[in-house]
């Protein structure tokens, strides 16, 4: 005779439950408490973005030399000026052969870094620092040093005396554009500053890939390397590609630290934000025309802007389209 | 176990006044940093621009003096930037715009009020003061600055490696650019002009017999000699034999004292140290004529003191520019010549100046006199920028000179309308 003993049931303890404290007056509002946290960070965009924005459409439309009150109302004539201007609209050629090599370069050598990063067994935080720590740097400090030591024109600049090795003259990089020396200085200095960041940020999209899309891959007979890379990476790579790419057309338009430090006073390698300076706050102090510039390069970015994220489908938000 | 906390702050009070000090901060950075902070004197502050001298002790020579007026602070704001100009217009415009600052006679600086005229704490002393500079601070008979240096600017050379070479000092531009060519060696260029060519563009002009505008205020530079002058130049310039891209620009004598070139294009004011790093072996020249029916020539440029008119403290201001400028006559000589090099606009004081009597120095004063062209107040900087452009347009980008001057013709002319109507 078997006797089961059956383990008494006890009803759990009750849980005593705190009163829910009640809030009193303002700390108990969760909109001044939204406000609070929000409130410097707007006055601060308010204050520095748009206030100058504003000030800037503003200006535009007056005749602002020497003068950031101006009282001439003048229309149009600024925008007229700065669009008939052969140097502003020779900024903007100027831009888009910048943007033109500078954009798939970088894309695709920060796609590189990063696959070789992802790649690696060990260090792999070593490299990804060594990658990424020129973006701590300064666009000016890395101008003056391409300029003064690597690409300096005499002979103990590094580049000529490397070429010197090999009995080549001295060459001044940045002296004239004939030959086109200078896009060289600019381009691997911009190179060098910006690579580092966008490989972090495809780092990110490569390690968010599921390893089981590979697997599949492999059994359905998808070679290693170029195939599954093409097949399967590059897609699924498609989202971070577009912001990548977006990211680096916006920073091309507003290229100046390095044109301005590498090529002091030429009357070439002027993208549109260095002609902006010189116009509104160079020797003409023309405020009204610089400000019509600005507004003018506001507008072509984003209709550029527009448009790249239609062809690329940027916001859709689903990495497999 | 973890250990408890006995401190007020809980999450929320940290959470609190990080944002309390997020407000702030913004407000902070609102505050009143004008360049008035601190000075020696009593009673008002004043603040003044200078650019920042290459010659060691300048700043403290320019702040001593300021240290020493007693009837105001003086604070000094010393302008590294080589592009010190658009920082002095920009700074012009604000509420920190300084009471006295150092600039050239420019007439747009007239024009818009915002110089003031100081004919009469100069016009006592006028004749003390060499007239050319009187002539390039009068607008309508009043004087709206007070020079403080007059500072030439001419080739310095090594004659040793011209007689190495067989070169004598060249007289004309060709000569220069066949001298240039015998000079250059595998480690050293024959001639150095500055890296933009800028500092050449006006001796250019009053070497091709032309001027920048003519008594009437109307163009002058574009004549058939400028255009050979600027065809030479670019024979000279894609000769090879030119020193390009050199790490200091042609106001420092580094690029002639480090054997980079032979020869430089350079100002007096650095004519000590280029005694110091080559000794005897220096020599001088102007810069030749362009063409034959032109002249040698040498800018006298310099720097001036004016009151920005629109400041508050106008007559303070100009009471400090009397004292130091115009009463302290040992600290003017000592401005002048105990740093670099720079020739006193006052003649009782360029008298006294007995570095200036002999040797170089000497050589230096008798090419101010004789070749001498001094700034004109009419010839303003956005004028100055578009005959830069001409350089950059013609001689580093090989454009066609006639193209580059039409075009420098259409940025002038737009700011001689707007200054003569």
């Amino acid at each position: 005779m078997s006797t089961t003993t059956k383990p008494a049931l006890t009803s759990p303890a009750p849980v005593k439950s705190r009163p829910a404290r009640t809030r009193r007056g303002l700390r108990g509002s969760r909109t001044f408490n939204f406000w609070l946290f929000i409130s410097p960070f707007l006055a601060g965009l308010v204050i520095f973005v748009y206030v100058p924005i504003g000030w800037s459409v503003y200006l535009s439309f007056f005749d602002a030399r020497f003068t950031v009150t101006p009282s001439k109302f003048i229309g149009f004539d600024n925008y007229t000026y700065m669009l008939t201007d052969p140097k502003f609209v020779h900024s903007l050629g100027t831009f888009t052969v910048f943007a033109a090599f500078i954009v798939p370069t970088t894309w695709a050598m920060s796609l590189g870094l990063a696959l070789l990063v992802n790649r690696l067994r060990f260090m792999r935080a070593f490299f990804r620092s060594v990658f990424f720590l020129p973006t701590a740097c300064s666009y000016v400090a890395a101008s003056l040093i391409w300029k003064m030591s690597l690409f300096s024109g005499v002979r103990f600049g590094l580049a000529n005396t490397v070429l010197g090795w090999f009995g080549i003259d001295n060459i001044a990089w940045l002296a004239s554009p004939d030959p086109p020396w200078y896009w060289l200085v600019i381009v691997t200095a911009r190179l060098w500053l910006q690579s580092g960041f966008y490989m972090i940020l495809f780092l990110a999209a490569l390690q968010n890939i599921p390893g089981e899309l590979y697997e599949a891959a492999a059994i359905d007979g998808a070679r290693p390397g170029w195939q599954t890379f093409r097949h399967i990476t590059l897609p699924q790579l498609r989202a971070t590609s577009t912001a990548v790419v977006l990211l680096l057309l916006i920073a091309a338009y507003q290229a100046f630290d390095e044109f301005y430090n590498l090529l002091d006073k030429t009357t070439w390698g002027r993208p549109p934000l260095v002609e902006l300076y010189y116009t509104a706050l160079g020797t003409e102090q023309d405020y009204g025309a610089g400000s019509a510039g600005a507004v003018i390069l506001t507008a072509l970015i984003i209709v550029v802007t527009l448009f790249q994220g239609r062809i690329m489908g940027f916001g859709r938000g689903d990495e497999s389209k | 176990m973890s250990a408890q906390s006995n401190s007020n702050w809980d999450r929320r009070s940290i959470l609190r006044a990080a944002a309390g000090l997020a407000v702030a901060a913004p407000l902070a950075a609102c505050g009143s940093n004008n360049g008035r902070g601190s000075g020696s004197g009593s009673g008002k502050q004043l603040s003044q621009m200078f650019h920042a001298y290459g010659e060691a002790g300048t700043e403290q020579a320019v702040k001593r003096y300021a240290a020493a007026y007693k009837n105001a602070r003086v604070n000094t704001e010393w302008i590294t930037s080589a592009d010190y100009e658009s920082k002095l217009f920009a700074t012009l415009l604000t509420k920190n715009a300084p009471d006295l600052f150092e600039f050239h006679p420019q007439i747009q600086l007239v024009k818009s009020g915002q110089v003031a005229d100081l004919s009469d704490i100069v016009d006592p002393v006028k004749n003390d003061f060499n007239p050319a500079d009187i002539k390039s601070h009068t607008v309508d008979g009043k004087v709206y600055g007070v020079r403080t240096l007059d500072d030439p600017q001419f080739f310095f050379y090594r004659p040793s490696l011209f007689e190495k070479a067989g070169v004598k000092v060249p007289e004309t531009l060709d000569e220069l650019i066949e001298a240039a060519a015998k000079l250059t060696t595998g480690t050293t260029k024959g001639v150095f002009l500055g890296n933009d060519l800028h500092a050449v563009v006006n001796p250019l002009i009053w070497s091709a017999g032309a001027d920048t505008l003519d008594d009437n205020n109307r163009i002058a530079y574009h004549t058939p000699g400028v255009i050979e002058g600027l065809k030479k130049m670019r024979r000279l310039f894609a000769s090879g034999h030119m020193l390009l891209g050199a790490p200091t620009d042609y106001w420092d004598p580094s690029s002639l004292s480090q054997g980079l070139c032979a020869i430089q294009f350079c100002g007096m004011w650095a004519m000590p140290q280029f005694q110091q790093a080559l000794g005897d072996d220096l020599g001088v020249f102007p810069f030749p004529k362009t063409v034959d029916s032109g002249k040698p020539s040498v800018y006298n440029g310099g720097w001036s003191v004016f009151v920005n008119a629109k400041g508050d403290n106008v007559e303070a201001a100009k009471e400090y520019v009397k004292w130091l400028w115009i009463e302290q006559k040992k600290y003017q000589e000592d401005w002048a010549t105990s740093y670099g090099f720079h020739i006193p606009p006052r003649t009782s004081i360029a008298a006294q100046a007995t570095k200036l009597k002999s040797g170089l120095g000497a050589q230096g004063v008798k090419l101010f006199n004789e070749y001498g062209h001094f700034d004109n107040i009419g010839w303003t900087q956005a004028m100055i920028s578009a005959s830069w452009d001409v350089m950059a347009d013609c001689v580093r980008k090989d454009g066609d000179p006639e193209a580059a001057l039409d075009k420098c013709d259409k940025a002038v002319e737009r700011e001689l309308k707007k200054l003569f109507g």
